[in-house]
């Protein structure tokens, strides 16, 4: 099977041991446990209880919450290192933990109180209790600041109204951050705050799933407010800094998104290869046709150029520096790449890869999400476009 | 109970051998602990806990191995299970040979003074299975081997251990100390009877995972480091490898049209029936 030593990264970035033993132990759960599980999942659109079960028991819903708030306050490159394992197994797997280890708790540990860590994040960081984080709305997508969800203030607490689509874990939820506009005069300089809401709330409901191209096993949903009171004490960071806040969030999201993906293409490659050289045409193992060689040559490139740019942006933050730019970059170049590498990997296959009882078709149309959420590849440049003009690089 | 559990690093099975000249060529190996040592960890962890009183320890699990300084990766990793100490003896596999290890792990528990010693039946790299009937014989210890069930009996003073022979399973009762091997069916969900976990407990088939905690409490457990000298072993290698050769390549296979054809074949030609 091929594996990230066999790319030799650990001449470029050795990894601390206590990191190469999460990513072994992680790749021998994923090999064992959920890789076999992939078609069965795809088929039922569910996560199989048990395999649930081990992740809480394992710690997976904790890496990135503070060891003080029951999580284990792993480094960013020890979680890029765990997601880019997880990436080879069903994308739910992923999606299932990222509310909990990202967007759905990077409020509360990054701009939360004391009482509000202490309250929530124990629970979310054993999997007890799932999370999402609710910013887009049918008219605010890419425009985040048009966002028109409103929280009016009602003594100790804020009246919340609005709409709120495309929110991953959302019918699952038991605590979503939600931004809404306070202050319509000033919107994203000053006029937005965030709030937690609990699953619930009066007032808070899951209109409906919204149907995706994807495996839907960790769905996208519809999330209505009407005048549901949400206490000021849920009120997540300072009233009106909520903006700020999100796009600190979004960033911080960026290098596991990375992750991801890079973990992905490497089962892309790792079925591709496998098939190459098992199927046979024109008297020969397809692997011998310089056609198939080169998809596989530009997808293997693809990882080996990723890997340790990922690494070296994750151990920098780790040391305290801003990598905003380098986290748009590598959002951007390996949600691209997936994109390519699932392409050829179902070229590679040929009709057996349009096939459903095929990994990479489901592994294809996933993929296709990569280059939507969390921040378009356009949205990336221009983030990274205005890095460059302001003379970062 | 105190436990001393042997553990090799052997590459991994799947990887496809490369011979250079007259050995293995290991330079692009990827190790791994030996799956019949990672049972055995699991065995001990079994046997030192309360699984019915959310896994308290009662009990130590020491686990030892002899090799470079890179096996400290596996040692972590069985520390990471949930072991408490870990020792690793330095060595080069190509100077050691089953003798030698029994001999390092005879004087490891005359100076530990372990209750049991638990090892895999076999390591899947050489496939000697004689290691730990050479250190029951010199420690003069009973042994069991091929263990598939393991019941704790007598107040902790004894053993039941079910064998798998091959006329089925042989149950014999140990005093401790002993030294006991331990075959696949040790980590089915039933396998360990310690008096102190419920005895309808399941556990999930197989050696347990890490978790991220047990991963990151692994690097702050102590791995001591000692030498084949400092232990006072002077046994010799015994065993000499003379020749090393890839076994011959298959032969395609023939396409038959009917099962009387087979039939045919087989007697006639390959001469299996």
């Amino acid at each position: 099977m091929l594996t990230a030593e066999n790319y030799g990264y650990s001449g470029i970035v050795q990894l601390p041991q206590d990191i190469e033993l999460l990513r072994t132990q992680t790749r021998r759960l994923v090999d064992r446990d959920l890789r076999p599980r992939t078609l069965e999942i795809e088929r039922e659109r569910k996560i199989p209880e048990e395999l649930v079960a081990t992740l809480r028991e394992l710690g997976y819903f904790g890496i990135t919450i503070p060891e003080r708030y029951g999580g284990l306050g792993l480094s960013t490159l020890a979680h890029a290192v765990l997601q880019e394992e997880l990436g080879r197994a069903h994308a739910a797997f992923n999606m299932l933990i990222s509310g909990n280890n990202g967007i759905g708790v990077m409020g509360l540990v990054l701009a939360g109180s004391e009482e509000q860590k202490e309250r929530w994040l124990p629970r979310l960081a054993s999997g007890e209790w799932i999370a999402a984080f609710a910013l887009t709305e049918p008219n605010a997508g890419s425009d985040a600041q048009a966002i028109e969800a409103r929280a009016v203030r009602d003594g100790d607490r804020f009246i919340l109204n609005g709409t709120k689509h495309y929110i991953s874990r959302g019918d699952i939820a038991d605590l979503v951050t939600v931004f809404a506009v306070t202050d319509p005069a000033t919107r994203a300089r000053g006029g937005i705050t965030a709030f937690v809401v609990e699953r619930g709330t009066p007032g808070f409901r899951v209109a409906r799933i919204q149907d995706s191209m994807g495996s839907d096993v960790i769905k996208q949903a519809e999330l209505v407010f009407e005048d549901c009171p949400v206490p000021a004490g849920n009120v997540v960071g300072e009233i009106g800094q909520g903006f700020a806040t999100a796009m600190r969030i979004l960033d911080l999201g960026r290098l596991s998104l990375a992750a991801r993906c890079l973990g992905t293409m490497e089962e892309l490659l790792s079925v591709s290869v496998a098939h190459a050289k098992n199927r046979v045409q024109f008297k020969k193992p397809i692997a011998e046709q310089p056609a198939i060689q080169h998809m596989l040559a530009d997808t293997a490139t693809d990882i080996a150029m990723l890997r340790p740019a990922l690494y070296t942006a994750a151990s920098r933050r780790d040391a305290g520096e801003t990598v905003t730019q380098d986290a748009a970059m590598l959002k951007l170049y390996a949600s691209e790449a997936l994109g390519r590498a699932a392409d050829r990997a179902v070229q590679i296959h040929g009709g057996m890869g349009f096939m459903r009882d095929c990994v990479v078709e489901g592994i294809y149309r996933e993929a296709r999400m990569m280059r939507i959420v969390e921040g378009t590849s356009e949205i990336q440049r221009m983030l990274i476009a205005r890095g460059v003009l302001e003379g970062q690089r | 109970m105190k436990i001393l559990v042997t553990a090799k690093r052997v590459p991994d099975p799947e990887q496809k051998v490369k011979l250079k000249g007259n050995e293995l060529d290991q330079s692009a190996t990827n190790w791994q602990l030996n799956q019949f040592d990672e049972y055995a960890v699991e065995t001990a962890l079994r046997l030192t806990e309360n699984a019915s009183a959310g896994n308290a320890r009662d009990g130590e699990v020491v686990v030892v191995s002899i090799g470079p300084k890179d096996v400290q990766q596996q040692l972590r990793s069985t520390l990471a299970m949930g072991a408490d100490k870990a020792i690793l003896v330095a060595g080069e596999d190509a100077e050691l040979d089953a003798e030698i290890v029994a001999r390092t792990i005879q004087k490891l528990a005359e100076r530990d003074k372990p209750d049991l010693i638990l090892m895999g039946k076999l390591a899947a790299d050489s496939e000697s299975n004689d290691a730990g009937q050479r250190l029951a014989g010199y420690l003069g210890w009973p042994q069991a081997t091929f263990a598939g069930t393991i019941e704790v009996v007598d107040g902790g003073k004894a053993l039941l251990v079910g064998r798998e022979v091959d006329a089925g399973i042989e149950t014999k009762k140990v005093t401790l100390p002993a030294v006991v091997t331990v075959d696949l069916r040790i980590v089915a969900p039933h396998a360990i009877k310690n008096g102190k976990t419920a005895k309808d407990h399941a556990y999930a088939e197989g050696p347990r995972y890490a978790s991220l905690k047990g991963i990151m409490a692994a690097k702050k457990k102590p791995i001591e480091d000692t030498t084949l000298q400092a232990l006072g072993v002077t046994a010799q290698k015994r065993i000499k490898t003379t020749t090393l050769e890839a076994p011959p390549a298959r032969k395609a296979g023939i396409k038959v049209q009917s099962v009387e054809e087979l039939v045919q074949k087989l007697h006639s030609e390959a001469k299996v029936i």
